[in-house]
């Protein structure tokens, strides 16, 4: 399959949400490659534009992708495209008759609508683009409520909001085939969420993960940093197993301080399963246990189709593990009285992902990905700092930045051989295992960016929304 | 280093369960997760654990070939991996014996300071 191929194949358009544009591309070979398509783009490809032109698919492939896609809008046969209305009209003029006649019946309805894309057109300019297109040989009568068929001219008015042109780049014809799923970012949104966490991950996010990870239905998922659950919900959601364990006994057992602005304390209902059973799920749940990522519990062997973790970064979340150590730091104080964490030592981020794709490596099924986000200090970051294991080859990289000197990076990693005992230690001869060590004072750097702005000389700061940490 | 994969329904832990109160939910049956989590779990381990529990009922001794096809037995397996659940009990280390407290579902695998 091709992005952006020549005119002679069958096309379909993609239409996408303008948002978390780095994560589209990869979301969507993810998703074909579930129906064992590849996906190559051509030099054509402009990978920023909202409309993408794919070929080589079927209508079911299409279909598919549309109903696990959270960046994709919509999707629709494409009859026609140019970068001129002209050049529209003669690209209708061909698109065979007998492939546009079966949605153009006279017993049929239909409706005709127009987007713009950078651009505000007035109700009598839609009108306008609509009548131009009156040589299609539509027979049935044009219905608004509830057609068909619908139809949609899409014109693209390039990406710079400052610097609009009179007349669009490119524009596209075609029939409506399917909606994308981000209606589950509204549903699923984290603020009517039953329990949530200081670092719940967000909804649209957590879809994107589970995508990215190829989930789906009858699998076993695992998260090994499983909070609140945010990123099981997506999961199951899809039709995933769901496991995941977590250090934090108040968290995992849902007690002690609440997240909410209003609530001092989590209430009866508040743990993990609830939110599965909030969103009609509870049946995938397969168990959750405190437990120490670092010294993991499972028994040798693949065992998870997928792991999806979001790892704490030593922000909002302290990066502990259980161990005694010289410098011992005292966990958080809570509710219960006991921590049931006999004694918090410090987990340097570096450890965090050495052992995470170790982990990874032993456990998942070959073919199985990992999902994981990377905290990044932007001034010192390069390619080479994104830990590498033996087993694994990375698949996607993708930014979302935070604040000027920090982001996170979602990366995909998938299994391509069995752990042999040599690769255990692999990482520690690995140049790179260097470089991301820099990170292990990732917690400095972040406060440290903060306070020179403000030119304070505390070192906390508050963390605002947006830091996402 | 223990060595045990978990489900509190029931585990296929190499160690012992012991459960002092069990429940046993109702979950919708899907037969194809099932047959693709037996190849992952060490059946010997799985009755031992069922037997602990006191919900081993009728699960023969060793995995039945052509499982696949058999709705019956993937009911029973289903059973007891997704349905029947350790509330209270312990999860015992073959190796050292040290047992794992099991409370409101959820096993506490945590080990002290002086044990790591």
């Amino acid at each position: 399959m091709a992005l952006h191929c020549g005119k002679t194949c069958r096309q379909y358009l993609l239409h996408l949400a303008h948002d978390s544009v780095d994560f589209r591309l990869p979301e969507l070979k993810a998703l074909l490659a579930l129906r064992g398509r590849q996906c190559d783009p051509s030099e054509a490809f402009r990978e920023k534009s909202p409309f993408w032109r794919l070929c080589g698919l079927l209508e079911e492939d299409v279909r598919s992708v549309m109903s696990r896609t959270v960046c994709g809008k919509s999707a629709f046969e494409l009859w026609g495209h140019g970068r001129t209305a002209a050049e529209l009209k003669s690209s209708l003029l061909e698109y065979p008759i007998e492939k546009m006649t079966p949605f153009l019946q006279e017993e049929s309805t239909y409706k005709i609508n127009v987007y713009t894309f950078n651009k505000t057109l007035l109700f009598k300019d839609r009108i306008e683009k609509i009548d131009a297109l009156g040589f299609l040989p539509f027979k049935g009568k044009v219905s608004l409520k509830d057609p068909d068929h619908i139809f949609c001219l899409l014109e693209d008015y390039g990406l710079d909001p400052n610097d609009i042109p009179e007349e669009p780049f490119h524009i596209y014809f075609g029939r409506w085939v399917a909606d994308g799923q981000r209606e589950l970012i509204r549903s699923h949104s984290v603020k009517k969420r039953h329990f949530i966490g200081n670092t719940s991950m967000d909804a649209g996010l957590s879809f994107i993960m589970a995508n990215h990870a190829k989930v789906k239905a009858h699998d076993l998922v695992y998260d090994p940093f499983v909070g609140t659950g945010s990123l099981l919900v997506a999961c199951s959601h899809f039709g995933a197993y769901v496991c995941g364990t977590d250090i934090d006994y108040n968290t995992i057992h849902g007690v002690g301080k609440a997240s909410r602005k209003n609530q001092k304390w989590r209430g009866p209902d508040e743990n993990i399963r609830a939110n599965l059973r909030q969103y009609g799920t509870e049946s995938f749940y397969v168990d959750v246990m405190v437990s120490d990522a670092s010294k993991p519990v499972w028994r040798k062997g693949a065992l998870f189709d997928a792991i999806i973790t979001d790892p704490p970064y030593g922000i909002r979340e302290s990066t502990r593990r259980t161990g005694s150590h010289k410098e011992i730091v005292s966990p958080p104080e809570d509710f219960s009285g006991e921590s049931h964490v006999p004694v918090s030592m410090a987990y340097h981020l570096s450890d965090i992902f050495a052992d995470l794709l170790n982990f990874a490596a032993h456990h998942l099924v070959m073919g199985g990905r990992l999902v994981y986000w990377l905290p990044i200090y932007r001034p010192e970051y390069c390619e080479e700092m994104v830990p590498l294991h033996p087993c694994l080859s990375v698949i996607s990289n993708c930014e979302q930045t935070l604040s000027s000197h920090t982001s996170r990076r979602l990366i995909t990693m998938e299994k391509i051989k069995e752990p042999e005992k040599s690769d255990v230690l692999a990482h520690l001869a690995d140049s790179r295992f260097s470089p991301y060590q820099g990170h292990n004072s990732f917690r400095e750097k972040y406060f440290s960016g903060i306070t020179k702005k403000n030119g304070k000389g505390s070192e906390r700061t508050a963390t605002t929304e947006s830091d996402g940490f | 280093m223990i060595q045990n994969s978990g489900r509190s329904g029931c585990l296929n832990t190499e160690g012992e369960v012991h459960a002092t109160e069990v429940k046993v939910n109702e979950v919708e049956f899907n037969p194809q997760f099932v047959s693709r989590m037996i190849p992952k779990l060490e059946w010997s381990a799985l009755i031992q654990a069922a037997e602990g529990v006191g919900h081993r009922q009728d699960l023969p001794d060793t995995l039945v070939s052509n499982y696949e096809n058999d709705e019956d037995f993937l009911h029973k397996v289903h059973r007891v991996l997704l349905e029947v659940e350790v509330i209270e009990g312990s999860l015992q280390c073959p190796e050292s014996g040290r047992e794992f407290p099991i409370s409101k579902g959820v096993p506490n695998m945590l080990l002290n300071e002086d044990e790591s």
